[in-house]
């Protein structure tokens, strides 16, 4: 058994984050993301299901170009990374377990219903504000642009005007 | 240099796409080692808890924030030669109060979930499967969405230009913000848990 390792210092895994931001801006001129990696696994779903419809949409038809299929783009390419780099922390500190995550005071399967929820609803706040927190709030905040600055402080607001409803999922 | 390496060397396609995959590996590597792969971590900031997010995010973007735009200073990348976000105001406000309400309905936002899935978190698998479903409801609801989505368009615009000041006097702004905004949320932290250690 590996002893599961501490998290690091919240401002050494910022720096390191940010760092690895920066690299990005540098070697490739864009930043970092996520949901777009996830907007484009829906709009290949979506075009093996109905070819025609997935092209006409004017949300995700420009994704099927004549030479390249949605997912062979930079940002699905980055989520993969994020996969493995992702794994290979949770092993390399012996963090891999399967659970799930909830307050003592909320029941398992609660909390699941709740999971994909979020996961909806974030799925299509990211497509609204075309970005999420790594492509917006990370990327665009670092660059200093109105936008994402406005984004960071609404997820705050929208986070903390909720916090008191589902306190008993995680308090 | 006077941009980024892949315009100045010109990448071909695989060159870019490796690029990507290291960065990610990066990032995924360091959201994990921030303990962005639970979402009690996540969560606990907005119960005043455990302000780490807040540490771990500011960080990252003064970082980052400084050395772009001391790389801006200096002529070695302009900003203006690297892909800025662009302003749509509206939506923007709108899709950002969403994200937050679906961060503490579901524990997660789409980077850190996927960080979670990898290590196990049977909650954050189910929020990255939620993630595609979400964005198809958009997809398929794009005729009626399509107005307030490009609803305050402002292209390129950076703090700099809305306040009238040097970008350096935004950096240093920022940076302060960060600092201030770090401090004071420890003072909180430090009240909340006192208060929850006397309840319990």
């Amino acid at each position: 058994m590996t002893v599961k390792k501490p998290f690091w210092n919240p401002y050494a895994a910022g720096i390191g984050l940010g760092l690895v931001l920066l690299l990005s801006f540098i070697v490739t001129g864009r930043g970092l993301g996520a949901s777009g990696a996830m907007k484009r696994v829906q709009a290949a779903v979506v075009h093996k299901i109905d070819p025609t419809y997935a092209e006409q949409n004017p949300n995700i038809g420009s994704y099927f170009g004549p030479e390249r299929g949605p997912l062979d783009a930079w940002i699905v390419f980055l989520a993969i990374g994020v996969v493995l780099g992702g794994f290979a922390g949770a092993l390399s500190a012996g963090r891999i377990r399967i659970e799930t995550i909830h307050g003592p005071s909320f029941n398992r399967e609660s909390r699941w219903i709740l999971a994909v929820l979020g996961g909806v609803i974030s799925g299509f706040a990211a497509q609204m504000a075309r970005g999420c927190t790594s492509g917006q709030a990370l990327t665009g905040g670092a660059q200093l642009a109105l936008g994402s600055w406005v984004f960071m402080f609404a997820v705050f607001g929208g986070a903390y005007a909720l916090a008191w409803f589902v306190r008993r999922q995680w308090i | 240099m006077d941009g980024p390496m892949s315009i100045e060397f010109s990448f071909g396609y695989g060159a870019e796409m490796t690029a990507a995959l290291i960065a990610g590996i990066g990032f995924g590597f360091f959201l994990e080692r921030a303990g962005f792969g639970r979402a009690d971590n996540l969560a606990s900031i907005f119960y005043g808890r455990d302000f780490r997010v807040m540490r771990v995010m500011f960080t990252a973007i003064v970082t980052a924030m400084t050395g772009l735009y001391f790389c801006d200073l200096l002529g070695i990348m302009p900003l203006s030669s690297i892909g800025i976000m662009d302003t749509y105001l509206w939506p923007q406000l709108v899709g950002g109060l969403m994200l937050g309400a679906g961060f503490i309905i579901g524990g997660y936002c789409p980077g850190t979930s996927i960080v979670g899935a990898v290590s196990g978190k049977v909650d954050a698998i189910l929020f990255v499967l939620g993630i595609p479903l979400g964005s198809f409801v958009f997809t398929v609801s794009y005729d009626s969405l399509a107005g307030f989505h490009k609803s305050g368009m402002m292209g390129r615009v950076l703090l700099s230009d809305v306040m009238g000041v040097p970008s350096g006097v935004v950096v240093f702004a920022v940076t302060l913000f960060a600092v201030g905004a770090l401090f004071a949320v420890s003072k909180i932290e430090a009240v909340v848990n006192r208060s929850a250690g006397k309840a319990s």
